[in-house]
């Protein structure tokens, strides 16, 4: 599926640090778009080892801010192509996503959510607890007793995918068009001279090169210390677990902010699911028992039937998060050094439109039209793109 | 389950204590400039390493000061504000 090259070479006119979907991403639409092919990925890890191949796959663009329902929508249509454009089936499937509302208060910001929605022509509604308990007969509606339901925002152009395909994909397509993936390739140090990026230090030799873009999640810190930035980055594990493969019954994707659970059927037939981050900040993928007790008893309320279902597998992985849960990409007081950070809990959905925005920014060196509102300068001039009422679950 | 150290109440269940964050010292609020403020509000040491932390052990709204490994999650030691020798 890909070349592996053996040698680094001494220059580079981009180096793109993780080979996850976004760099790889990134990679494939320099490449495609903008004819920049001498172009090096590394990674320390695997391709798409990181945050995607341990989110839990959905894909909506039903956020809060203007800023981030453009994007997120830009996302979605790129999605719906892709396994066209890479020739490889990245089993996208949509669903029809629900955003449970347990109190007046959320049904308020499913209503202003489904509003600013509509204006910028994204597909989302509230609905009342028929119409979810139509959609999903299985569905306890007064979750035990102790949340009832009492709407939702109904987002149909809500989706899954196969979350490896998606990085196998763009590497592919990197790699068929020039691009270098150097896997097992650890950065160690970024060189700046006089506020310009000037090369790469790595496990495997110096790389000499002008333009860095950095895409990789809960590492990302690590990497901004090397050339002095700062950032209001902070790492916290978030873990997703899934349940042994049963015959399809959820047709629907299920998130619910009050209960922390959110919660789709692959196409294996396995239940999906995830909870909100884990309490304190941690740089480790370790998972814990409090977390699985927690999701299934929550997950029992909504739906009791799966009380005999076991679970077969659970993982965790390092969410960048930022203080107003929107990313922070473009470029950064260091020339050359661009970031594709703060990605937190919701960055799966957004990994073509990142990897295309990322791709312009590098290319012209100026910050893409629908990325102006996520640069990190925004903490240094107070205005932040608050985006936490749309965040899936009550992080 | 991981148990942690309060220095009133002893080892306690991790769901029993709210984490705080790191300790940073604030600048002069009058003094200081609208971007060093700035600093202070939003920036953060992301990066793993030994850091002091504010914990409160929630049920008995005990404030303590943790020394803890971010990366490996390893608790050092704990002790009240004030009382470090």
């Amino acid at each position: 599926m890909f070349t592996a090259p053996t040698e680094l070479k001494s220059a580079y006119d981009v180096v793109i640090i993780g080979a996850g979907g976004h760099g790889l991403a990134a990679a494939y639409y320099l490449a495609r778009e903008h004819g920049i092919t001498n172009v090096a990925v590394l990674e320390k890890g695997y391709i798409g080892g990181g945050n995607t191949g341990r989110n839990t796959t959905i894909i909506r663009s039903n956020y809060l801010t203007p800023e981030g329902v453009k994007f997120y929508d830009a996302s979605v249509h790129l999605w719906q192509d892709l396994s066209e454009d890479f020739d490889l089936n990245l089993f996208y499937s949509t669903r029809g996503h629900f955003t449970l509302a347990h109190t007046d208060s959320a049904v308020r910001t499913m209503r202003w959510r489904a509003e600013v929605n509509k204006h910028y022509g994204v597909e989302s509604e509230l609905v009342g607890p028929d119409f979810i308990k139509r959609s999903c007969p299985s569905i306890d509606i007064s979750c035990n007793g102790h949340a009832p339901i009492l709407g939702a925002l109904y987002h149909a152009p809500g989706s899954i995918a196969r979350h490896d395909a998606v990085a196998w994909g763009y590497g592919r397509g990197a790699c068929q068009r020039g691009v270098e993936i150097h896997q097992q390739t650890a950065v160690t140090g970024i060189e700046v001279k006089g506020g310009k990026v000037v090369g790469v230090q790595t496990s495997r030799g110096h790389i000499a090169t002008n333009k860095v873009l950095c895409a990789v999640a809960g590492s990302t810190p690590r990497l901004t210390d090397m050339v002095g930035i700062q950032t209001p980055i902070y790492i916290h594990p978030l873990q997703a677990m899934v349940s042994e493969p049963m015959k399809p019954w959820l047709d629907h994707i299920f998130v619910s902010g009050s209960l922390h659970i959110y919660i789709s059927q692959s196409a294996r037939g396995e239940l999906v699911m995830g909870a909100s981050l884990d309490p304190y900040e941690l740089h480790s993928t370790r998972s814990t028992l409090d977390f699985t007790e927690g999701l299934s008893a929550h997950m029992l309320d909504m739906f009791p039937f799966l009380s005999n279902v076991k679970v077969n597998r659970q993982w965790g992985g390092m969410s960048d998060m930022t203080p107003d849960f929107a990313p922070i990409m473009g470029k950064t007081p260091v020339e050359g050094f661009y970031l594709d950070s703060g990605w937190g809990t919701w960055g799966f959905k957004a990994t073509p439109v990142c990897g295309k925005t990322m791709a312009w920014t590098v290319a012209n060196d100026s910050p893409h039209e629908l990325i102006t509102g996520f640069s990190l300068d925004r903490f240094r001039n107070y205005s932040l793109t608050g985006e936490k009422g749309a965040a899936s679950v009550g992080h | 389950m991981k148990l942690l150290t309060c220095p009133v109440n002893g080892a306690r269940p991790v769901s029993e204590f709210t984490y705080w964050g790191e300790i940073r010292p604030a600048p002069d609020a009058n003094a200081c400039t609208d971007h060093e403020w700035a600093d202070y509000v939003f920036n953060r040491n992301g990066a793993p390493g030994v850091k002091r932390e504010w914990w409160c052990h929630t049920p008995s709204n005990t404030w303590f000061i943790a020394e803890r490994d971010t990366e490996k999650d390893r608790v050092m030691r704990t002790w009240l504000p004030g009382s470090e020798a």
